[in-house]
């Protein structure tokens, strides 16, 4: 009945320098007569910084929610560093991907240390027995768990807050929180899901140093970011593409984009007129 | 030494386990024997509170039926004691092997149970585990000729150890039993809370969809801290079993399912500490209730009547009472009274109270980090 103790898997691919590539192709998902995606195509290349951005309800969280797999395409298929890839969400980190959520999905319960320890879990090494038993290799576990998250809380400017309730923190802080939970497994493939929502002028422009350094970080990472903040994903973004009624209408550097007139149209036009 | 301790769980877990059994042990031969048997009696709720706390505090997930739970255990015990004793089993393997049935049959009926409620939320978890405790004594009945019914079952259980004096009271003899079962579950759910699986099943509670992101198996994590719980039951009722010498379906009703929830709430959920409180008070309180039945009831039929439904009265108020005023629980309040208090200076030179430190004799901090 009680699962063996968890080993961790040797990585399915090995790891590369420069982050994982995922490919995107003809994904389609739909819920009910509704469709969310049709046919999407990109690519996030190895390395890359990748925006994704369109109006609300073009499809953005769906396509992540696709890579997480907590929603089931109907056609198309994901490839990571090439070879097919079915995500399902717990093994998401496994496969070397870390997804930050809307908003902030912190854990209420859990101290701000103890969030991002989370996040580090499944590269522990011990597992369930030693837990049960107190094992010292448990211990000796737990403590390279916590520098690591230390080592984040310090280059996050966490540290202070290291034992406090996430609910008692400055929004803009309980952020950092999330990402360095997303940042503490080093993945290779970043998924940002409104990074900056919520945050200020000066934030922002912080995320965005944080964001374009993610490439070059540890063993490189790649990253797919979905965004409303138009400034932040002209400034970090190595490419970008552009949903509308679940279909890409535009792909491209970010000066490409800006200058499509269906872009213009869709998206970027109905903002500046605001 | 202190600095080594706080580093290593299993030292630190271990010695303050053999602590308290020590008092314990010397607790014993200060007690009269109808106390001995009370203290195995909490002991054995404290197996059962234990796991509760932990399964509805650390893991949100509700069981109503937890009595049920300890039922199974018990007549898990009882089934295995009978066919040992047939086999002409004596010394420890009739307690162990008993005892052993039962943490592992409720541990399976746990699994089951948590793999349905895995898949559940809301109030469909408390609902079914609810039923358990109508089917578990219906099981009984239908099954009569082997469960025996209303009647139920008897456990054989053997004396105190000659090697312990021929005077040595029984009842010693099971509060030892009881209390050593009970040290040995607090000492591995103690290690469950603090490891890396404590964390986890307090990261679901919280956030079941960040928690998946993180890597956690939301479903395995929640079947674990079922099957967890269900275990430390299933021993709580089989010590039980082997207390009373006897199970039937009566003393596992759900009146008593609710008690255990009560007294979990009432001690302080989804802490460890609050379990032992809980289970002091599922001994204290029926008893109280029992002499104020006496005292209040004028006939012996009122009495009677009263006294099944005067403790689930007070119990009722006491929750009320404790959700209102302190709803952490004791455990809570003793801890948010204890944080209140000035910290206390731990012996020998302390540089932080300026009273000891002389300027003429200025203690450095690194005495500080010599082992105490």
């Amino acid at each position: 009945m009680i699962p063996e103790s968890r080993v961790t898997p040797a990585p399915s691919t090995p790891p590369e320098t420069a982050g994982a590539r995922l490919d995107v192709e003809g994904v389609t998902v739909r819920f009910g007569g509704i469709t969310a995606l049709e046919e999407v195509s990109f690519s996030v290349p190895s390395g890359h910084v990748v925006g994704v951005i369109g109006p609300n309800g073009a499809g953005k969280t769906t396509l992540f929610n696709v890579v997480c797999g907590f929603a089931r395409p109907q056609q198309g298929r994901l490839a990571l560093d090439g070879s097919t890839f079915r995500p399902r969400p717990h093994r998401l980190v496994r496969s070397g991907i870390s997804r930050s959520l809307q908003g902030l999905g912190l854990f209420p319960g859990l101290s701000v240390v103890e969030n991002i320890v989370a996040g580090a879990g499944t590269t522990a090494r011990t597992g369930w027995w030693s837990g049960l038993l107190a094992l010292p290799r448990s211990d000796r576990d737990e403590r390279e768990l916590r520098e690591r998250a230390e080592m984040l809380m310090d280059e996050l400017d966490l540290t202070r807050h290291a034992h406090a309730q996430p609910g008692t923190l400055p929004y803009a802080t309980s952020k950092r929180v999330a990402l360095a939970r997303a940042l503490v497994s080093e993945p290779r493939l970043l998924l940002l899901d409104e990074p900056a929502g919520g945050l200020g002028h000066d934030e922002v422009l912080e995320l965005g140093e944080l964001v374009r350094s993610l490439p070059s970080r540890g063993a490189g990472c790649s990253v797919m970011l979905v965004e409303h903040h138009v400034d932040l994903v002209m400034a970090v973004c190595d490419e970008l593409v552009v949903l509308d009624f679940g279909r890409v209408i535009a792909a491209g550097s970010p000066a490409e984009v800006r200058d499509d007139p269906a872009v213009a149209e869709a998206y970027l036009g109905a903002a500046v007129d605001v | 030494m202190l600095d080594r301790l706080s580093h290593h769980t299993l030292l630190r877990h271990l010695l303050l386990t053999l602590v308290a059994g020590a008092a314990l042990v010397a607790l014993t031969y200060g007690l009269s024997p109808y106390r001995s048997y009370q203290l195995a009696t909490g002991a054995a709720y404290l197996c059962a509170t234990a796991g509760l706390t932990l399964l509805v505090g650390l893991s949100g997930q509700l069981s109503l039926g937890h009595g049920a739970l300890m039922a199974v255990g018990a007549y898990a015990c009882a089934l295995t004691s009978a066919e040992l004793g047939d086999a002409g089993t004596t010394g420890p393997l009739l307690l162990l092997l008993p005892l052993a049935a039962a943490v592992v049959v409720t541990a399976a009926v746990g699994g089951v149970v948590g793999l349905a409620g895995a898949r559940l939320h809301g109030p469909y978890l408390p609902e079914l585990t609810l039923t358990l405790t109508i089917v578990v004594p219906s099981i009984t009945t239908t099954f009569a000729d082997r469960l025996g019914g209303d009647q139920g079952l008897s456990v054989l259980v053997e004396p105190a150890p000659a090697g312990l004096g021929a005077t040595f009271p029984l009842e010693r003899w099971q509060a030892w039993i009881a209390c050593g079962a009970a040290l040995l579950t607090m000492f591995l759910l103690a290690n469950l809370v603090h490891s890396r699986f404590g964390r986890e099943v307090r990261a679901v509670r919280d956030d079941e969809v960040a928690a998946r992101l993180a890597g956690i198996d939301v479903a395995r994590t929640k079947v674990l801290v079922f099957v967890v719980s269900a275990a430390t039951a299933g021993l709580g009722g089989g010590l039980l079993a082997v207390l009373t010498q006897a199970v039937s379906p009566g003393g596992f009703s759900l009146a008593f399912s609710l008690f255990l929830l009560m007294a979990v709430v009432i001690g302080g959920i989804g802490r460890l500490a609050g379990a032992v409180w809980g289970a002091l008070l599922l001994v204290v309180l029926p008893d109280l209730t029992t002499s104020l039945a006496d005292r209040v009831g004028s006939s012996p039929a009122l009495a009677e009547r009263l006294d099944g439904n005067l403790s689930l009265l007070v119990f009722g108020v006491v929750l009320i009472v404790v959700t209102i005023a302190f709803p952490q629980g004791i455990q809570g309040l003793l801890s948010s009274a204890a944080a209140r208090l000035p910290r206390p200076s731990r012996p020998g030179p302390s540089p932080s109270s300026p009273t000891r430190s002389s300027p003429s004799r200025p203690t450095s901090t690194s005495s500080e980090s010599i082992d105490v």
